[in-house]
C-alpha cells in the first residue's frame, strides 16, 4: 500500500492525539501497576514509605514519559532509533567499567537522582532499532547472510556486555526480542531452523556424552547443570528459593490467604520477595484467581498491541509494536515459569509489579512508543 | 499497482502471518504457565499448605532446671548456674573468619573453644547454631549481646549449666553431668525428646546419672513462629515444664570434706555410716577430681593425667574398690564358729606362729607365735592361728553365711556407680567361677579375710554398724527427693546371739582399749567417746618360703604396689555405738600404723564436729598431732562460700 493511498491529513493533531492514543493498555498498565502498589505494600508488612510509594512516584513519571513520547510522531522517533541505540550501548559500556555493584552483579549506573539499568533500557533500543532497520532495508534483502548478520551483530554486541555483568536473565530477554523481530520482519526460517537446530544438537552432544571417555564437560559442571535444571536436589542451596516460592504460591489455595496475610512472604521465608519473586506473594494472598487474574491482564496487554500492529500499515510502526509486546511478553511470562519452577532461576522481573524504576521507566517508555505509533499510524483514504 | 507496491502488500501479508504466529505461541506458552499454576494452587494446594504451616512454626523445648543436691544440712552440692554462650549461624554471617575476628576483638576466646567451632561450623550444616565460647562472665556477654547486630549471624544465649561448688569433695558421690551419647539415644527406645536437645547434659556417674529421672524433670514447650533466618516473630503457645527434683543426700561435707583431706596423698577410701538410721555421712575415695572438669568438656591431657594416675582419682574406691579384708573380716569368722558351737568363748588354741594343713605351712603374722589364745586375745591381737583352727572347723559355707548375714558379698542398693558386690566365696562359687574345686586351704586363707575373700569399704563399714548394734543396718544416701522420705537403713534384729555379739564387741573394744591390743596406741582416750574397732593389713603378693626363712622383706623396701593394704574398721562411743568406721589405704601398710589413725581422726571429727580436740589423744601423740592438724586445718573448705538452701541446720 502507498502513502499516498492513505489520509495523512486524517492524522490527528494537537490534543486530538490523546484521544486518539490506545487507551485500553493504558488503563490495563495502569491497573497492573495499582496491583503491583497493593503487592509492594503488604510485603513490606504495611509500610507505604518502602516500596509502594517510592513505585508509585516513578509510575506517575513513567505515564508523564508515556504521554510525551505518544505525542511526538513516529517517524520522529524513527529517525531517533540508532542514536537511541547508541546511547544505551554507550550506557552498557559505562557500566562496564564504572557500574555499581549490587546482589553480586555489576548492572547500575548512578545518574544522582536514581539508578539506571542501562541494559532495561538496551529492551527497548534494540526493539526500535531493528524495527527502523527492517523498515529501511530493501525487503528482497531482509533473507540475504550479509543482512541477516548485521542485525545479529545488533544483537549481540549489547548481549556481550550484558553478560559481562553478568545477568543471564536479560541476555536472554534481549536474544528472544530481538530473534522475534528478526523473525516478524520475514527472514528466511531456514536461519531460525539452523539456530534451534545446531543449539539442540549440541545441548545433546553435552549430555549424550556424559559418563563416555570423550565427555564434552568436567564432572562437576555437569553436577552444577542438574542442580540448575532441578533445584529440588539440593533444598537448602540453590533449590531453597525456589522451593520456598513454591510452597508460597501453592500454600495460597483457590482464593489465598486475604491481604497481609501470607505467612511465607511476611516471614522472610521468600527471596526477592519485592523485586524478582513478588509474583509468588501476590499467588499467596489472592490464591489462584488473584494471580490468573493478573496473567489475564498481561494477556491483554499482548492481544491489544498485536491488534494494534495488525492495522499499522507501516513496517516500522507494526515491528516496534510487535517487539515492544514480544518483550513485554516475554517479561511476565519468563518471571513467572521462572517463579513456578517451569525455568531456571535467572534475574527478570515481573512487568510493572516488581520493585525497581529501570523497569517500569522502560517499559512505559516502551509503551509510550507503541502509543505513538498508535496515535500516528496511517489512516485509509477510503472508508 | 505496481511492482513495488505489491511487494509492499506481500511483506504486509507476510507480517501479518507471522505476528499471528507468534501471537498463538505466546497464548500458548500464557495457556501452560496458567494450567502449573491450578496445578500448584488448586490440585496441590493442601500439600503446600502443610508445608507452609511447618515453615512458619517451630517447637522448641524448654528444658527445666535440672534438680538441685544438698547434703544433709542443707548445703548445695549440685547447682546451676546461668551459662551465658556465644552462638553462630554461618547461613546469617556473611564472612565467618572476619566476624570471629571481630568478635576476638571484644572478647577473648580460647584457641582450643575456637578451633573447636571452626571445625564444627565447616561441618554442620549452615542454619545449625554451633557454640563458639561459653561460660561467660557477665560483662563480657554483655559486650557481645550489645555488639551483636554489628556482628552477623552472632547471638546470645542463656543456658543453665551445672555447677559443683564442692568441687573434688564429693566427685565420687554425685559423679557429674554431661552430654548425652549417641550411643545412649540409640540404646533407648523412647528417649526423652529433651535429651534431643544438642548439649543436654545428663547425670554421667554417680547420684547424677543414678536419680537421673528424678533430678531431670520434665520439658515445657512453646511454639514460636519463625521467619526463614529463624528470627522469632512472636510466641503463640507456652507450657512451662517441670524443674528436676531437689535431692538431699545423707552426707555430711563437713565429715566428707575431713576424710578426704585427712587421706591426702594417699590411695585410700572412707565410708563413715551412722549405726542407728545407716545414713552414710562421708563416703570418701582419694585422691579425688574436679567433676566442673568434666561438665565444661575436659582436655585430653587433663583426662589422661587423671586416667594414667596410679591412684586412680576417677575409681570411687569406697564402693568400686574391693580389697581383702584381713583381719577385719575375723569378728566374721569368730561368729560364725561360736554361733555353730565350734568353740566355746574360753576355749584356748595354742599358737605357735604356724599351723600346718594338709601339707601346707600357713603363718601367723606373729613369727614367735601368740602361745594360748581365747577368742577375744585372737582379735585383739590379731592371731592367725587360732582362726586358722576354728575356720577349718566350722567350714566355709557357714563363714560365708555369717558374712553375708554382715552385708559382705551382699549388694548395698545404693544410687551409685558401679558398685562392687565383693565376694564371700562358697565351694560353688569357685567352681562356677575358676572351675576348680575348693581346698582346706582357700577355707583356712578365708578364715583370716585373704584368698577368695573380697570386700568393699563401704561392705566393711556396713559390717562394723552390724557388729555394733546388733541389727541388719542398711546404708542410705540420699534422705529426700522432694521432701518423699527414703526408708531409713535401720534394720531389723541379726540373726545372732546377743551373746555372742557382745563377746566379739568387747574384743574390739579390747582392740583399741588394752595394750596388748593392735589399735591400743590410735586409742581416743576420752571416756564417752573410746572407739571398739579391727585392724587389718591385706597382702597383695605371695611370701615365698625363701623370703620367709630369710626374713620377710618389710613394705617400706617393697614397691609401692607390692606394699600391704592398710585397714581399718571401728564404731564409736563403743557402748553406745552412733556412727561407724572403715578406712582402706592402698598399698598404705600395716592397718594399724596407717590405716588406723585416719579412721580414729575421723570418728573424732563425726563425732565432735569439728577438728578433734587435742585431749582426745593419748598424751604421747598430741605434739605430733597437733602438728598434723595445723596442715590440715586450712586446706579444708570454707563453709561460707558454699550455699546452703536456708533451711536451718538438722
Amino acid at each position: 500500500m502507498n502513502y499516498l493511498e492513505h489520509n495523512l491529513s486524517a492524522t490527528p493533531v494537537g490534543l486530538h492525539k490523546i484521544l486518539a492514543l490506545n487507551w485500553p493498555i493504558i488503563f490495563l498498565l495502569a491497573t497492573i501497576s495499582g496491583g503491583g502498589f497493593v503487592m509492594l505494600y503488604s510485603v513490606s508488612g504495611g509500610d507505604l514509605e518502602r516500596w509502594a510509594q517510592p513505585q508509585m512516584n516513578r509510575f506517575f513519571m513513567g505515564m508523564t514519559f508515556l504521554f510525551i513520547v505518544a505525542m511526538a510522531p513516529i517517524w520522529f522517533w524513527r529517525n531517533m532509533s540508532f542514536l537511541a541505540y547508541s546511547i544505551a550501548f554507550f550506557l552498557l559500556v559505562v557500566v562496564e567499567f564504572i557500574g555499581i555493584a549490587g546482589m553480586g552483579a555489576q548492572r547500575w549506573v548512578d545518574l544522582g537522582f536514581m539508578r539506571l539499568q542501562p541494559s532495561e533500557i538496551m529492551k527497548i533500543a534494540l526493539v526500535l532499532v531493528l524495527a527502523a532497520y527492517y523498515d529501511w532495508l530493501p525487503l528482497a534483502r531482509t533473507s540475504k547472510p550479509l543482512w541477516v548478520l548485521f542485525p545479529i551483530l545488533l544483537i549481540l554486541a549489547p548481549v556481550f556486555l550484558v553478560l559481562r555483568q553478568p545477568d543471564l536473565g536479560t541476555s536472554l530477554l534481549l536474544i528472544m526480542g530481538g530473534g522475534s523481530i528478526m523473525f516478524l520482519a520475514g527472514v528466511h526460517w531456514s536461519y531460525f531452523a539452523t539456530v534451534v537446530g545446531s543449539g539442540l544438537g549440541l545441548v545433546l552432544a553435552v549430555f549424550q556424552t556424559r559418563g563416555t571417555a570423550w565427555q564434552l564437560l568436567k564432572d562437576y559442571q555437569y553436577i552444577r547443570i542438574d542442580t540448575f535444571l532441578d533445584p529440588q536436589r539440593d533444598p537448602l542451596g540453590a533449590g531453597y528459593h525456589i522451593t520456598q516460592a513454591k510452597i508460597a504460591l501453592g500454600s495460597g489455595g483457590w482464593t489465598g490467604r486475604g491481604f497481609m496475610q501470607g505467612t511465607q512472604s511476611r516471614l522472610n521465608f521468600l527471596p526477592e520477595k519485592h523485586t524478582d519473586f513478588i509474583f509468588t506473594t501476590l499467588s499467596e494472598e489472592f490464591g489462584f484467581v488473584g494471580s490468573i487474574s493478573l496473567v489475564a491482564l498481561y494477556t491483554l496487554v499482548l492481544i491489544f498491541c498485536i491488534a494494534s500492529a495488525l492495522s499499522m500499515k507501516d513496517r516500522f510502526s507494526a515491528l516496534l509494536t510487535l517487539g515492544i509486546g514480544i518483550t513485554f511478553f516475554l517479561y511476565f511470562a519468563v518471571n513467572i515459569a521462572m517463579v513456578i519452577g517451569l525455568a531456571p532461576v535467572v534475574g527478570v522481573p515481573l512487568p510493572l509489579v516488581s520493585y525497581g524504576g529501570s523497569a517500569m521507566l522502560t517499559l512505559l517508555l516502551g509503551f509510550g512508543l507503541m502509543q505513538s505509533a498508535h496515535v500516528h499510524r496511517p489512516r485509509p483514504k477510503y472508508k | 499497482m505496481n511492482q513495488k507496491a505489491d511487494q509492499v502488500l506481500k511483506s504486509a501479508t507476510q507480517l501479518s502471518r507471522r505476528a499471528l504466529l507468534i501471537g498463538f505461541f505466546q497464548i500458548g506458552i500464557i495457556v501452560a504457565l496458567g494450567a502449573r499454576m491450578r496445578f500448584l494452587q488448586v490440585k496441590e494446594a493442601q500439600k503446600y499448605r502443610l508445608l507452609a504451616e511447618e515453615n512458619r512454626i517451630n517447637v522448641h523445648l524448654l528444658p527445666p532446671a535440672r534438680g538441685i543436691i544438698f547434703d544433709r544440712d542443707g548445703r548445695i552440692i549440685a547447682n546451676n548456674v546461668p551459662n551465658y554462650r556465644v552462638i553462630m549461624v554461618r547461613e546469617n554471617a556473611i564472612d565467618v573468619d572476619v566476624v570471629l575476628e571481630q568478635l576476638q576483638k571484644l572478647i577473648y576466646i580460647k584457641p582450643t573453644d575456637l578451633d573447636k567451632a571452626r571445625k564444627q561450623i565447616k561441618r554442620r550444616s549452615a542454619f545449625v547454631p554451633v557454640t563458639i565460647t561459653e561460660n561467660l562472665n557477665w560483662i563480657s556477654f554483655a559486650k557481645v549481646a550489645a555488639n551483636a547486630p554489628a556482628l552477623p549471624g552472632i547471638s546470645t544465649e542463656v543456658g543453665l549449666s551445672r555447677i559443683y561448688s564442692q568441687k573434688e569433695n564429693l566427685a565420687h558421690v554425685i559423679g557429674y553431668v554431661g552430654p548425652v551419647s549417641d550411643h545412649y539415644l540409640e540404646r533407648t527406645k523412647d528417649p526423652d525428646p529433651l535429651l534431643q536437645i544438642p548439649r543436654f547434659q545428663v547425670g554421667k556417674t554417680g547420684v547424677e546419672a543414678q536419680t537421673e529421672q528424678q533430678l531431670r524433670g520434665t520439658a515445657g514447650h512453646r511454639r514460636i513462629e519463625v521467619n526463614a533466618v529463624g528470627r522469632v516473630m512472636r510466641e503463640l503457645e507456652r507450657a512451662e515444664g517441670k524443674p528436676g527434683a531437689a535431692v538431699k543426700l545423707t552426707i555430711n561435707s563437713e565429715i566428707q570434706n575431713f576424710a578426704l583431706e585427712r587421706m591426702d596423698g594417699l590411695s585410700a577410701s572412707a565410708v563413715v555410716i551412722d549405726c542407728e538410721s545407716g545414713d552414710l555421712l562421708a563416703v570418701g575415695s582419694s585422691p579425688s577430681f574436679d567433676p566442673n572438669q568434666f561438665v565444661r568438656g575436659i582436655s585430653s591431657d587433663a583426662y589422661n593425667g587423671l586416667r594414667n594416675n596410679v591412684f586412680g582419682p576417677l575409681r570411687a574406691k569406697a564402693v568400686q574398690g574391693t580389697y581383702a579384708p584381713a583381719s577385719t573380716f575375723k569378728m566374721v569368722t569368730a561368729l560364725a564358729a561360736l554361733e555353730n558351737g565350734v568353740i566355746r568363748s574360753d576355749e584356748t588354741v595354742f599358737c605357735p606362729g604356724h599351723l600346718d594343713i594338709a601339707g601346707t605351712r600357713f603363718h601367723c603374722w606373729k613369727r614367735q607365735g601368740h602361745g594360748e589364745m581365747n577368742l577375744a586375745d585372737s582379735i585383739i591381737q590379731s592371731c592367725d592361728v587360732f582362726f586358722y583352727t576354728i575356720g577349718q572347723k566350722v567350714g566355709i559355707d557357714k563363714i560365708s553365711d555369717m558374712a553375708r548375714r554382715f552385708g559382705l558379698g551382699q549388694h548395698h542398693d545404693l544410687p551409685l556407680s558401679a558398685i562392687s558386690r565383693g565376694v564371700a566365696p562358697t565351694p560353688d562359687w569357685k567352681q562356677r567361677s575358676f572351675d576348680k574345686g575348693w581346698l582346706l586351704g582357700d577355707t583356712v586363707n578365708a578364715s583370716i579375710g585373704q584368698g577368695y575373700v573380697l570386700a568393699s569399704p563401704l561392705q566393711l563399714a556396713v559390717m562394723a554398724a552390724r557388729l555394733a548394734t546388733g541389727r541388719t543396718v542398711r546404708p542410705r544416701l540420699i534422705q529426700n527427693i522432694d521432701g518423699e522420705v527414703m526408708p531409713l537403713g535401720g534394720g531389723a534384729q541379726l540373726d545372732v546371739d546377743p551373746v555372742h555379739l557382745a563377746v566379739v564387741q568387747k574384743a574390739m573394744f579390747g582392740v583399741a582399749n588394752t595394750k596388748d591390743g593392735t589399735a591400743f596406741s590410735k586409742r581416743i582416750t576420752t571416756q564417752e567417746l573410746r572407739m571398739a574397732g579391727k585392724t587389718g593389713t591385706a597382702q597383695v603378693r605371695r611370701i615365698t618360703a625363701e623370703e620367709r626363712t630369710t626374713g620377710v622383706i618389710p613394705n617400706e623396701d617393697l614397691p609401692w604396689e607390692k606394699r600391704d593394704h592398710a585397714l581399718f574398721v571401728n564404731y564409736a562411743p563403743h557402748d553406745n555405738p552412733k556412727i561407724a568406721v572403715a578406712v582402706v589405704v592402698e598399698h598404705g601398710g600395716g592397718g594399724s600404723s596407717i590405716a588406723a589413725p585416719i579412721a580414729r581422726d575421723i570418728t573424732l571429727f563425726a563425732l565432735t564436729g569439728e577438728i578433734p580436740d587435742l585431749k582426745h589423744y593419748p598424751t604421747e601423740l598430741r605434739n605430733q598431732i597437733k602438728r598434723e592438724q595445723k596442715k590440715l586445718a586450712p586446706r579444708l573448705i570454707d563453709w561460707s562460700s558454699v550455699g546452703t538452701s536456708g533451711r536451718a541446720k538438722t
